[in-house]
């Protein structure tokens, strides 16, 4: 910590962000049996992950990372987690849908909802029920979307992982109420308060590693519905009619499955110029994931347990 | 954006802020203004809100339905109405803003309560052609209660009655004079049209006659911290780190957030329950070990002495020790579909620990349109009462007036886990 965040007793916005999310980091350690982080890879799991190491510092953390994975990451994704998991000695835990995946399961022949719902959705459900765990950390933040704008830090799930927005406990000053029933848990956000810009800064600040996909680069890439998707060799017969590999340069502003997530042309190839970028932005990130568009799609995947 | 600009929005503290005030006060489309004007609303929110207007509505930027875009349950849409808390954030060069944005019908006055727990400033809408409601009596007392540092009084929809500098004074005196007895003290009114533009992030031209700042001028200068590190030193343990490894056998660090004040490596602290003092050795964090740590920083911190310190003790100035009781008396708001009675039992939550208590007696309600105090058997969901609750074993605490952090309370029903009641120590 610099000089300067300390003169006149200030917290930077940031630095008051970060004390917040690691008191209630160290909250659910303190009142839970068995909480697990979830770890999605993206830039919103880097920080959490960053803000859990220093919460517990100079010990390790006391719980385990769980990557709900459903096959279809960008290959980058897996390099890196594995990589980064072994660097900072978390413990990553990795859970699929394989009966769903045995199935073939995919976006275009099933639908986007459907696909989504079972590997996503069941897969974390099922991978939170096998470790019976009693509070999952999630990278969500309300200003995402407007649903997530109505979620609490401590976000009750009932025996079947449901949401219920009507009946959620008001949290008053920074006061969590950890009590749960026997076959429930809690989702827990401790970054619920920071926006888009916020996660970019702190990562400019602080050096934390992220996967490369976040940088500009020329990449092969195949324009779907105003939206540039990256193409890989196994893609080749996946392509629809009129559609044709072109090399863009390009990056994600958000990470998710290959098949539904798309890039953005962009010249950002380092911190800086992202966060120059993110702050020019007319449009939020979660643009580019098909997975929200639809009317209510977010508030109703919420209820039935989706991140 | 450049360098510097960077550096900037690195550097701008973070203010936390309430909007009370119901639908037809225009709050929705405040705040709609505030977020559209500070580019808090993306474009492609914008136009997700245009495409559910439906195709007959003409979609230019002045008429869009700001309210739609704050509303984010769906049941709120269909109904038109707030009723849940949502959460905001906007920035601006000079600071970052996170809004609770609460409904203001008197039955989810626990909303109101919610939002406003964490917020250093309130904005209370009045609608120009109105005036002074009831309703805004109520929030102005409730936001007192909660001793908000400071009170902004919108008057908004000046557009409605045609921006008569007369109609603002008029609200403006009876106000000052309201708050005044409440004993409110940093009172601010700004007269505005949400839906025009005026006074909320631009000065607009329709107000010429008023010589103060705009409500983002304001928001942007107020004091955000408040003076939470000029008070006593107070830390309560969330948890003993004890990695136990071979590099560090013996470690034991006290992991918190500092509540209130300021501390120093060499400082004597005094652990509030049993009196056992020590110096602190260290102040631990992970980008290095501090000399001085100060509220509401998160730190771990090590002492000289091995003395017996676990989750909800408290680390204090030995010269300012909270003060500790087994009878506690606190405003309560309560916020459970079961009343609280007299004799039932709840668990409170006060900072890092949790203790039994009953109802030993409710000193009054709070009739929250008159203020008059009233007796009651119960205390019902949104109704705000005195409370006194016999505790278990004694509570360390400083009054809510005091510090709001080792003066405030969460009540937990013990059946349904529910939390139920929100405590202000008086």
């Amino acid at each position: 910590m610099s000089e300067s965040e300390i003169t006149e007793h200030k917290l930077t916005q940031l630095k008051a962000l970060e004390a917040e999310s690691i008191h209630i980091i160290r909250e659910v350690v303190a009142e839970f049996r068995n909480p697990v982080m979830l770890y999605s890879v993206g830039k919103d799991s880097s920080v959490l992950l960053h803000l859990a190491r220093k919460a517990f510092y100079p010990a390790k953390l006391p719980f385990p990372l769980l990557h709900v994975d459903t096959g279809y990451k960008f290959r980058e994704m897996y390099e890196f987690r594995d990589n980064y998991c072994k660097e900072v000695g978390a413990d990553l835990i990795v859970r699929r849908n394989e009966d769903a995946i045995a199935k073939g399961m995919n976006p275009k022949d099933f639908g986007v909802a459907r696909c989504c719902g079972l590997l996503k959705t069941q897969g974390l459900l099922d991978a939170l029920e096998e470790g019976e765990y009693d509070a999952a950390f999630g990278g969500a933040r309300r200003d995402e979307e407007r649903s997530r704008a109505k979620e609490r830090v401590f976000s009750m799930r009932d025996e079947f992982g449901q949401w219920d927005p009507k009946n959620q406990r008001p949290e008053l000053w920074s006061i969590y109420n950890g009590r749960i029933h026997e076959g429930e848990s809690v989702r827990v956000f401790p970054i619920s308060n920071w926006t888009e810009m916020d996660v970019w800064l702190y990562i400019r600040e602080e050096k934390i590693p992220i996967v490369p996909l976040y940088f500009a680069k020329e990449r092969l890439m195949v324009e779907r519905k105003n939206m540039l998707i990256p193409y890989y060799e196994e893609m080749k017969d996946q392509l629809l009619e009129g559609e044709e590999p072109k090399m863009v340069m390009s990056r994600f502003r958000t990470l998710g499955c290959s098949p539904c997530t798309g890039a953005v042309r962009s010249s950002a190839t380092n911190m800086d110029e992202i966060v120059i970028e993110a702050a020019a932005a007319r449009r939020s990130e979660r643009e580019t994931r098909i997975i929200d568009h639809g009317s209510n799609s977010m508030e109703d995947k919420k209820k039935e347990g989706y991140f | 954006m450049t360098e510097l600009n960077i550096k900037m929005t690195k550097e701008i503290e973070l203010l936390r802020l309430v909007t009370v005030g119901s639908v037809d006060d225009g709050k929705s489309t405040l705040i709609g203004r505030l977020l559209v004007d500070t580019k808090g609303a993306f474009e492609d929110q914008l136009l997700a809100v245009r495409k559910q207007r439906g195709a007959e509505t003409v979609a230019s930027a002045a008429e869009i339905d700001l309210a739609m875009l704050t509303d984010g349950l769906s049941a709120e849409r269909e109904q038109g109405i707030t009723i849940d808390v949502a959460y905001r954030y906007f920035a601006t060069p000079k600071r970052k803003f996170i809004m609770a944005d609460c409904p203001g019908h008197e039955q989810y006055t626990r909303n109101m309560v919610t939002g406003a727990s964490t917020a250093s400033a309130a904005i209370i809408l009045i609608d120009a052609r109105n005036g002074v409601m009831q309703q805004t009596r109520r929030h102005t007392h409730i936001l007192g209660l909660l001793n908000i540092p400071h009170l902004i009084v919108a008057v908004n929809k000046m557009d409605l009655v045609g921006f008569d500098q007369k109609v603002y004074e008029g609200i403006r005196s009876e106000m000052q004079a309201y708050c005044e007895k409440q004993g409110v003290q940093d009172l601010i009114c700004i007269p505005m049209s949400a839906l025009e533009g005026d006074m909320v992030a631009v000065r607009g031209e329709n107000l010429a006659w008023y010589e103060g700042l705009t409500l983002l001028e304001t928001l942007e200068t107020l004091s955000a911290l408040g003076d939470i590190d000029s008070k006593p030193f107070r830390f309560p343990v969330q948890l003993v780190n004890r990695p136990q490894t071979a590099e560090l056998p013996d470690y034991r660090g006290f992991m918190g957030a500092i509540a209130s004040g300021t501390v120093k490596v060499g400082d004597e602290v005094v652990v509030a329950s049993t009196g056992l003092s020590s110096k602190v050795a260290e102040i631990v964090t992970f980008d290095g070990n501090l000399q001085e740590a100060f509220a509401p920083q998160s730190i771990t911190l090590t002492l000289e002495d091995d003395i017996d310190i676990s989750r909800g003790d408290m680390l204090v100035h030995p010269q300012a020790v909270p003060s500790d009781t087994k009878e506690l008396v606190a405003n309560v708001c309560w916020i459970g579909s079961e009343p609280l009675s007299v004799r039932k039992k709840y668990l409170l939550k006060h900072t890092t620990s949790t203790v039994k208590a009953m109802v030993n007696s409710i000193d009054f309600r709070r009739n929250i349109n008159t203020l008059d105090k009233e007796s009651a058997d119960e205390l019902e969901m949104n109704e705000i009462g005195q409370i006194t609750f016999k505790l278990l074993k004694p509570l360390f605490y400083d009054s809510y007036a005091d510090n709001r952090s080792t003066g405030s309370f969460i009540v937990i029903d013990t059946f349904t886990n529910n939390t139920v009641g929100a405590g202000m120590i008086v």
